[in-house]
């Protein structure tokens, strides 16, 4: 249409949109005015009135007809049929009451999955941190070693690094650090982070209470004592004091003066667990002891994120960072030779668990897409069924004039009805799903891991929405193409089990869902199996009757000589308690959050190759260590309480190690360096894991914790008694020590352990519940069509029961059918499972991708599934009564 | 349903376009012209004269106004727009090409 007919068409278009009854009944008028002339004229030719009336319709035609075809000449009024079919829409889904619930139901289940998923994903990986500006152009930034092990940065690192990078908008700090809160006599462990001065500026949160950190508060030793705490710290702990900014509070047994309140809802910048305060990087030494680094190159103790300035890349700022990094290895060799830094997108941040979440969520993502898909094809199918039912009335319509086009906007309508009120229930659904997954996370109390339902999830679910309503929409549409005008008038029970044209859709729609949940069923039984062999995998120490807890004394400022003696007489003091058998330190737990450091090491006699510069990771543990975990020791002895620091330095090695630095002949007596220091082999242990129950062996040694101090190690108690009696038990004899420490967290090693299989156990858990739903939307949908055309082919089975077939034969023929669709699309689903699993392998542990036996196990839960949505229409079918059916 | 030929289908619109150009007309008026001028052998039906009509007029190339006549009635009166003259010629000269076209091909048939 060209501007000139627009000119013309427009007010009449705007007409009908804006009086669409005036321009109906001016159309309806003018039909009758001409009708009523045809009448005058036939009067005039001398009929009697009655059949000059009936002579001028006839000679008319239908009116209705022609009023629709006017109504469609004019283009038809979009909005005027949208309300009507709305209105029709909703009446004929409150007749169809069962239906409807059925089909919104699972839509509700398919859209509900799928948001909940994202929602999860925007608010765990890409919009992580409520409140903070810009969280696309952020990065976490950190240190990498060679062997692409990741490590944090020195704070003159991170200062130059701020310095030289131009393409960087803002750069902050933010380490996270565990600190004890003493409010009256109440000591208790809080989190808190340890940032740059910037660090509120730069993510654009502003203190509702005083303010955030100035410029200059990060400089100096322990200069600048100041604390900003979180709105629920100050609601909960200082019941939300309106005078509180000025006041002063211990801290890591330092008074601070709080200086700020945030924002209700701010977490700080940690994925997976909600901030309490914040302190400035001068006040890091009372935090973590072991003297002052803000002008230590070598110490990496930063976690750290920059914001990229707006259109730059990735790739762009890791250039000249790695430019800047380059530069750092050349000015200062002793402490950053072959030492790179790396940035990352927040949802691979390298040192929180957005690392340990993303392939569960990529999996999740995949998962709830087909579960979506089968709701779909499940809905197609209930769809397909209701629109068998009403052929009549679709055939009275297009008698009466209704284009196929206006027919078609009907059922997209009705398709819109039915995919608003599942988006509608879906989002309810996802919002009650928002925390669900903290639940399913062992160690949930403690984590902060929420779904966020904001704009861009919405707008997703919308699209949804939208396909959803064109897929199930489209599927009866296609079936009124081949609708016969005469077709209502025709028998309707002449059909044939066997296959037919309009079975196709029907059966096709069976077999993708088939084939959907057994990839579905597959996917679920390999993370299960995996989940069985990691729980199976000994740790290679033993993880029961043993319980882990640490005491914080760096905050009650303890120095070095005291906490070695506190330490000393602590373990006695446990030692001696009942039921406990044996008592240790080790400065960083195995599976634990904490990484092991690992140091460059050389051994008499090994000869590294040019380029290799060895470096193993180790442990400083104390006497008793190896017998509390059950470590067996292959040669050589345990640490003794001799092995001091005015001794000389000694370790102990790991078998792996033994076999690449020894060629597997005893080392013990033979010599290792450590940090420069030569120290003698006196044992060999066995194997074990370390940082995950999942990694192959590799070198490890361990030095005696004397020899290589820290303040605050974790103890390790093994006893008969139970966790809260041995908790009560240690926090008594600690308090007999010294009244003013608190115990970290208290755990059992074994639950240790369990956390870290927390994502597989995350995933097993949701792909299994899904899968479960999955399977039970396929056994309806199966369901459905075996019972529909059962119904639908009485004459047939009654034919055949009367021609001698007896109720077996019928009940075989009817699963058979349901069996041969369900065959289908488990051949088709295990060819695409086969293609698909591979992409699971970072969650699979020890279990093959292909593995048969998974594979066997979907086969037949898929085929008893079948089988049972098959037996109640064959049973139907096998009561059919010949004498009724060939009566009708 | 009586359906006119494809012929007249495509002439239709013609056919009321030309016989608007003389005067404005009602849709009665419209019909029992087209019946007198076509002697009736097109045979179009009352049923596909007012689609065609309202049609027309959401193309742009008539236009309606409701107008009294002398007794009283109100009737819609449809006249030619000046985009409707032009599409008309169009169509005259698509028309006489296409039938002289065609009736060459039947004379050539008979000779």
């Amino acid at each position: 249409m060209n501007v000139e007919q627009w000119f013309y068409s427009l007010p009449l278009r705007l007409r009908s949109f804006f009086r669409p009854t005036q321009v109906d009944d001016e159309m309806k008028e003018e039909l009758r005015e001409h009708l009523d002339e045809q009448i005058r004229e036939n009067l005039a030719k001398g009929m009697p009135a009655q059949e000059a009336r009936r002579a001028a319709v006839l000679t008319m035609g239908g009116i209705t007809q022609i009023e629709q075809q006017c109504r469609d000449a004019q283009g038809g009024s979009v909005w005027q049929d949208f309300i009507q079919d709305l209105g029709y829409g909703f009446r004929q889904l409150r007749r169809n009451k069962g239906f409807s619930a059925l089909a919104i139901l699972c839509l509700t289940l398919g859209i509900g999955a799928n948001a909940a998923v994202f929602s999860w994903v925007e608010g765990i990986l890409f919009r992580p941190y409520p409140l903070v500006a810009h969280q696309e152009r952020l990065f976490a930034v950190a240190g990498l070693v060679p062997g692409k092990r990741i490590d944090g940065l020195s704070w003159p690192d991170f200062l130059d690094l701020r310095r030289d990078c131009s393409l960087c908008e803002d750069d902050f700090v933010t380490t996270i650090r565990s600190s004890t809160l003493n409010i009256g006599d109440h000591a208790e462990v809080t989190s808190g982070s340890i940032v740059s001065a910037n660090y509120f500026d730069a993510l654009g949160v502003r203190p509702i209470l005083g303010r955030g950190f100035e410029a200059g508060e990060d400089l100096g030793s322990n200069s600048h004592p100041v604390v900003v705490i979180s709105y629920q710290m100050w609601r909960n702990r200082f019941r939300g004091d309106p005078e509180i900014i000025g006041k002063v509070q211990r801290l890591a047994n330092v008074p601070h003066t709080i200086v700020g309140v945030t924002p209700e809802g701010f977490f700080g910048t940690f994925i997976g667990r909600a901030m309490e305060f914040w302190v400035p990087a001068s006040m890091e030494e009372t935090f973590d002891g072991g003297g002052y680094k803000l002008e230590d190159r070598g110490a990496r103790w930063i976690e750290s994120y920059l914001r990229l300035k707006p259109g730059v890349s990735r790739a762009q700022a890791q250039q000249q960072i790695s430019a800047i990094a380059a530069r750092l290895q050349k000015d200062y060799p002793a402490t950053n030779r072959g030492r790179g830094i790396g940035i990352w997108p927040l949802w691979q941040t390298p040192f929180n668990h957005a690392r340990t979440m993303g392939p569960t969520l990529a999996v999740m993502v995949v998962v709830v897409a087909f579960v979506l898909l089968i709701a779909c094809a499940n809905v197609g199918n209930l769809l397909l069924v209701r629109s068998f039912v009403r052929r009549h009335e679709m055939s009275v319509r297009l008698a009466i004039g209704a284009s196929r086009g206006r027919l078609l906007k009907q059922l997209v309508t009705e398709g819109l009805i039915l995919s608003a009120l599942g988006t509608a229930g879906g989002f309810l659904l996802a919002y009650w799903c928002r925390h669900l997954l903290v639940m399913l996370v062992p160690d949930g109390k403690t984590m902060y891991l929420p779904g966020t339902i904001d704009g861009r999830v919405m707008a997703m679910s919308a699209g949804i929405c939208l396909i959803v309503t064109l897929i199930v929409g489209m599927v009866p549409a296609l079936q009124t193409r081949n609708l016969d005008l005469a077709d209502p008038l025709k028998a309707e029970s002449g059909a044939v089990v066997g296959v037919r044209s309009r079975g196709l859709i029907r059966s096709g729609l069976v077999i993708f869902q088939v084939c959907l949940s057994f990839i579905l069923l597959v996917g679920a039984a390999l993370l299960l199996e995996s989940l069985q062999r990691i729980r199976n995998t000994s740790p290679g120490f033993s993880t029961t009757n043993v319980v882990v807890t640490g005491v914080s004394v760096v905050a009650a400022g303890y120095d070095v000589p005291r906490a070695k003696t506190f330490q000393n007489e602590l373990i006695d003091r446990l030692a001696a308690l009942p039921g406990v058998q044996s008592v240790a330190f080790a400065n960083v737990t195995p599976l634990g959050y904490r990484g092991f450091s690992s140091t460059p090491i050389a051994v008499d006699g090994y000869q590294s190759a040019p380029n290799e510069q060895p470096e193993v990771e180790y442990n400083q543990v104390s006497p008793g260590y190896f017998t509390t975990l059950r470590i067996p020791l292959f040669s050589g002895r345990e640490f003794t309480r001799s092995d001091d620091e005015n001794a000389p330095s000694v370790a102990i090695v790991n078998r792996t190690m033994v076999e690449r630095y020894w060629r597997g002949q005893d080392p013990i007596g033979r010599r290792l360096q450590v940090k420069g220091r030569w120290a003698r082999v006196v044992g060999v242990a066995a194997d074990s894991k370390y940082e995950n129950i999942v990694e192959t062996p590799k070198p490890f040694f361990y030095v005696p914790l004397r020899q290589d101090f820290d303040p605050e190690p974790d103890l390790y108690i093994r006893t008969t008694q139970s966790l809260q009696s041995t908790s009560a038990a240690v926090l008594r004899e600690v308090h007999a020590l010294d009244q003013s420490l608190a115990l970290y967290g208290t755990i059992t090693l074994q639950e240790q352990v369990n956390r870290a299989a927390a994502p597989q156990l995350v995933a097993v858990t949701l792909v299994s519940t899904l899968g479960g739903l999955a399977l039970l939307l396929a056994a309806v949908g199966l369901y459905g069509v075996m019972s529909y055309s059962v119904a639908q082919s009485t004459r047939e089975l009654g034919l055949r029961m009367a021609l001698g077939a007896d109720a077996t034969n019928l009940l075989r023929l009817v699963v058979s059918r349901g069996l041969r669709l369900t065959a289908g699309g488990i051949v088709v689903g295990a060819v695409v499972a086969l293609a698909l699993t591979r992409l699971m392998g970072q969650l699979l542990y020890k279990v093959s991708p292909h593995d048969p036996l998974v594979f066997g196990t979907a086969l037949m839960v898929m085929t008893i599934a079948a089988i049972s949505a098959c037996l109640l229409p064959a049973w139907r079918a096998s009561r059919t009564d010949p004498a009724r059916v060939l009566r009708d | 349903m009586s359906r006119p030929s494809d012929l007249v289908q495509g002439t239709l619109d013609m056919l009321i376009l030309k016989i608007l150009t003389l005067e404005p007309l009602n849709g009665w008026a419209i019909s029992q012209r087209l019946k007198q001028i076509s002697s009736e052998v097109l045979g179009v039906s009352d049923g596909s004269l007012y689609p065609a009509l309202h049609k027309l007029e959401h193309r742009g190339w008539i236009w309606a106004q409701w107008k009294s006549s002398e007794n009283n009635r109100r009737a819609k009166l449809y006249s030619l727009t000046p985009l409707g003259r032009k599409q008309l010629e169009k169509e005259t000269a698509n028309w006489d090409r296409v039938s002289a076209a065609i009736s060459g091909i039947v004379k050539l048939k008979e000779a």
